[in-house]
Parts: structure tokens; sequence; C-alpha cells
């Protein structure tokens, strides 16, 4: 038997999204940014909803998500995306626009804007990737970097003496009742990457529906930044990442 | 029928708005402007236009609600007084490099840091060289009126959409404050959904559709050559703007022997100090610019032929002074009057300041 004999449209058990574009991604091997893109496309794809779409990216390793799927994108200022979806959603009420945003963007330096976006209840879906670490400037202590965690700014290990407690901002999130569904998911396995994709698809069937802000973060891994390779990166993951962030749904 | 009313000038800021089709306004209160947003909200145009009002958390995100808008393709404005628009250049330098149409109103006060809530011209610096990081300049247009600030909001607007920049419209506490009678402007239906996709569809956020590419709103370009290539781009389109949208006002110049070079509130005190000049027998005129960027440059390199100096008057430590200065030359002198902190020049010290630095020094 030729592999052509077995090409066949009934032998089909995956294909890519037709949201996703052919360029090549910039990510690291092991990174969660691809899966996650994946997800979100698929998503998109299977609502029919890619002329209803506006993402806006954020800065960070995503800063370039607008290269991988194929929506309109407005990419923002870093931290600044939750006010730049704020207009756009108010603008053009009938659009689905959510924001991607990682760690530094969103639990850092857009503190303010992603809280008062939330507690506005703008009606958008805001994707959260937490890898604990600023990964495209090259590996320094985000908000979220664990406690003993070394990286290029933290080097003998996050003392929380000094930088203070790693910032569990989805549990603050969940306190304010702008949001709708807030969740924390991960894409490790083949499991978890089915029930973060349909965290995705809830979040934004919910969102159609005009309800509050739906907020799904995604606990990552960072394999450049941790300095491991990624199966690696999965397992410490696993070990240090989910006792501090536990998965599941923390509202709706 | 043409409506009168009597109002302020921020009042008016906001009624200008609502007439000339504004899809947005985002904004954060601060005096003294601080009637742009109440005007707005007691006025309710989101029953009346569908604009949409919103009080941001902070003027970062204001600027940066305006930023998704532009991108939307929609007309966008927020405003904000000083320390406010030091807190918006981050979003006003995305929106140059994104080349995004916005309308940004300053109301300006003295400075530096919270300053006084007071009016001064101390922001011209940051309103006409740049303000953010990088190579970029906002179309920069000084009202001296009232009814120049109903006028300059749709003005602003089209300026912006054409040459997709940001306008600032840049004004003070006393335009922003006082009340003068205006003439508002007839209702102008907002852009439909189907006109923006039309008109803006190109380049803007409106979701992609079959027959384009989906469109990306950005200013990132990590490619040196590309970015160079785009800087040329912007100064290509500064350069024409400079060529086309110079505006100003010439009061008295043609016999003159003496120039002030005056925009805004400074203006109107130095007509008054030139009516009194010329009652003492001493010939000057005023120019006052209209557009800050583009300044009317090559106005005053033609005026310095024949005239026997300059005096620019403004309430700052002398910042507009300096393209007088660039314009001129060194063919005449060229000195500056400014009074600070929120203080206001009488006509008088106008005159006299003409005299001793200009009249007598010579």
């Amino acid at each position: 038997m030729d592999v052509k004999d077995i090409i066949k449209p009934e032998n089909l058990v995956y294909k890519k999204s037709s949201i996703l574009t052919d360029k090549v991604m910039h990510y690291c091997p092991g990174c969660s940014h691809g899966v996650v893109h994946k997800l979100v496309a698929e998503v998109i794809e299977e609502m029919n909803i890619q002329e209803q779409t506006i993402a806006v990216s954020p800065v960070g390793c995503s800063v370039l998500a607008y290269n991988y799927l194929s929506v309109d994108w407005h990419e923002a200022a870093h931290g600044r995306a939750p006010a730049v979806a704020t207009a756009i959603k108010r603008l053009m009420p009938e659009k689905y626009v959510f924001t991607y945003q990682g760690d530094g963007d969103l639990a850092s330096i857009g503190t303010a804007e992603i809280i008062h976006a939330c507690n506005r209840g703008e009606k958008i879906v805001v994707i959260f990737i937490n890898n604990g670490i600023y990964g495209m400037t090259g590996g320094q202590m985000a908000p979220t970097t664990l406690e003993g965690m070394a990286t290029s700014t933290s080097p003998y290990g996050r003392d929380v003496k000094m930088a203070g407690h790693p910032l569990k901002i989805t549990e603050l999130i969940a306190q304010l009742p702008g949001t709708e569904y807030v969740t924390r998911q991960a894409v490790h396995t083949p499991a978890a990457v089915r029930k973060c994709k349909k965290a995705i698809l809830k979040a934004f069937q919910n969102v159609g529906q005009n309800n509050g802000t739906q907020f799904i973060e995604v606990v990552s891994t960072c394999s450049s930044g941790w300095k491991l390779n990624p199966v690696k990166s999965n397992e410490w993951m696993v070990e240090n990442m989910f006792p501090y962030y536990p998965l599941g749904d923390l509202k709706g | 029928m043409a409506e009168y009313r009597l109002m302020k000038g921020n009042e008016v800021i906001a009624e200008a708005a609502i007439r000339c089709g504004c899809d947005g306004y985002f904004g954060y209160p601060i005096t003294p402007q601080s009637e742009i947003m109440e005007t707005l909200m007691l006025r309710k145009p989101w029953e009346e236009t569908g604009m949409v009002v919103l009080q941001a958390e902070s003027e970062v995100a204001a600027i940066n609600m305006v930023y998704g808008g532009a991108g939307c393709g929609k007309k966008v404005m927020t405003s904000s007084s000083s320390p406010g628009i030091s807190l918006k250049q981050e979003g006003l330098t995305y929106i140059a490099g994104a080349e995004l149409p916005c309308l940004v109103v300053n109301v300006v006060r003295g400075g530096p840091g919270l300053g006084t809530i007071q009016p001064a011209q101390s922001d011209y610096f940051q309103a006409v060289k740049g303000g953010g990081h990088g190579d970029y300049h906002l179309i920069v247009l000084a009202p001296a009126s009232v009814q120049e600030m109903n006028d300059f909001v749709d003005e602003g607007f089209d300026l912006a959409f054409k040459y997709r920049n940001p306008v600032m419209i840049l004004t003070d506490g006393v335009i922003g404050q006082m009340m003068e009678k205006v003439k508002l402007s007839e209702y102008k239906p907002r852009w439909t959904e189907e006109e923006i996709k039309k008109m803006h569809g190109s380049w803007a956020t409106t979701g992609k559709s079959p027959d384009r590419d989906y469109n990306i709103i950005t200013s990132l370009e990590l490619d040196s050559g590309r970015q160079e290539q785009f800087n040329h781009k912007l100064i290509a389109k500064y350069n024409t703007i400079k060529e086309n949208e110079v505006r100003y006002e010439a009061i008295n110049c043609d016999d003159a022997d003496y120039i002030i070079v005056a925009y805004g509130s400074s203006s109107r005190i130095s007509q008054k100090a030139v009516t009194i000049a010329r009652e003492k027998g001493i010939k000057v005129g005023l120019l006052r610019p209209i557009t800050l960027f583009p300044y009317p440059t090559k106005v005053i390199q033609e005026m310095a032929n024949r005239v026997k100096g300059f005096l620019a008057v403004e309430m700052s430590a002398g910042q507009m002074v300096e393209d007088v200065r660039l314009a001129v030359n060194g063919k005449v002198p060229v000195e500056h009057y400014g009074r600070l902190g929120g203080m206001i020049p009488t006509p008088n010290e106008v005159v006299a300041a003409l005299e001793e630095k200009i009249i007598k020094a010579k």
C-alpha cells in the first residue's frame, strides 16, 4: 500500500486550523504559546467568527501573535491591551474581542488596566499566559515568578522580602463582580489541551452572549527562560507551578 | 438656522464633538478641563448619536482606549491637562507610529510637576517637537477663542483622517474656562460601519472580510532597514503637512516695523497690546500661528526681510521663541516675553516689553 492510498478525507484525523497562517512561529521548542494559539484559532474557526473577531496582542513573547492568526489585530503597548480592547468592544459591540497577554504584561505593568477592565465587566475574552518569567527580554523576574526561583534579575532566587510574593492575579480577578468566567488551565498533556480548548470555547461563547469579562489563565512553560528542556519544563511546572497556581475554574 | 450660545471653551469642545459625529470620548478628570467630560456625561450623547463616552481609570488607559478606537477607523478623542498629557505620551507615540487618526485636547496648566491649575503655555515643546519617544509629530492647532475651540474639533478630525496622524488642540486654562458667544456647528451624522469599511477598511480593524487580507495595527518593525524606510515615510508625510496645512493670522503686519508673535490666549492679549502700541505711534503687527506644527516658518522668514524685530509673547519660559529664532535666522533681533506659573501678562506689560527688549535695545 502506498502512502497516497492513506491520504483520503475519511482518514483525516487532524487538520491545521484555517485561521492559523503558514508563517513559521518564532516560539522556542516546548513553549506553550504555540498550543494556545492553535486552540484559539480552532475555536474561532469552529464558531465561524473570523470576520467578527478583533484580537489585541501584548508586548512580550506574543507581541508577534498577529503573524499567526488570520484575524484583524491591534498590537497594544506593554500592559495596555485591556484598555485597547475596551474601546474596540464598546465601539463595535457586535465583535468578538480578545486580548492575549503574558504575566509581565498583564500582572505587572498592566495591572491597573486589567483590574479596571474586569471590574467594568468589559465584554471581552482575556487569555493570560503565565510562565513566571519575562521570556522575550531574556528571562527576568516576573510578578508571578515563584519564591526561590532563579531568573536573570533574581539570580539567587526570588527573595520575597525584597521582591514581594508571586502575584495570584487570577484570584484577584475572580473577586470582581464584572467577571463572569475565570479559570486556570494548562496545556502540558493531551487531556489538559482538550480541557483548555473547552474553556476557551466557553469563554468565546459566553462573550457572544454579551456577558461579563471572560478570563482564562494558562499556566505555561518557558523552556528557554527556565533553562530546562521541554519535557523537564513540563515536569517542573507540574511540581512547582501547579501547587501555587492550582488548575480549575475559579468562577463561572 | 445657525445656533448661537454663550459657552465655556471646555463645554464647547464636548458639544462640537457630539455634533461632528465623534464616535468615542475617553477621559480622566483633571483641572482645568474636567468640564469636557462633565458636559458629555450630562448630554448623554450615547442616547442621541450613539457616541461612546467612558471615564477611564487613568490618562494612560484613556489614551490607549483612543488607540484602540482609532484602530477601528472611528473618530475618537481624549482630553486632559498638562500632567495628564505627560501620561498620554506613551499612547501618542504608539498612535503616531501606527499612523492612526485621533484628536487630543490639552488644556494647559503651569508646571513642571503638579505645578498649578492656572493657565500656562509651557507645553509647547512637548506638543510640537514630539513629546513621546521616537521621531514623530502631532499636528497642533492653537485656538484663540471659544469659537475656534468649537471649529477645531471638526477640523482636527478632518486633518487627523486626511493624514492618519494624531492631532492636538493645544489650548490653556484661559480659553478652556472663559465664556464667549459661539456659533455651534451643524450636526453631522456618525459614519456607519459600511462607510468606515469603505473609507478605512484597507487598514482598520473592522473585521477580516473575504475580500481582503487581515489588518494589523502595529508600530513594531524589527527589521532596521524597514524601520528606517518607515521613518522616511513619516518624514515625507510631515513635509507634506508643512507644505499644505500651515495656518496663521496676520493682523496689522503689512506696514509693521515690529512683529509680536503669539498664539492662543497670549495672542488675544497681544492683539490689545498692538492697539495700545499703535496709539503710541509704534508700528507693530501681530502674527498669530494657528497651526503650531506645521509652524508658519516661511511667513516669519519673509517678514524678517522687512521688519526691525520680533517679540514672542507666550506664557512660558521661552519655548515658541526658539521657532521664531530658527525662522529669522539672525537677521533681526528676536526676544521673548512671558509670565509663568499661571500668571497672565497684561497688554501694557507686553507693550513695555516690546519697547525695552526690542525698540530701546536697538
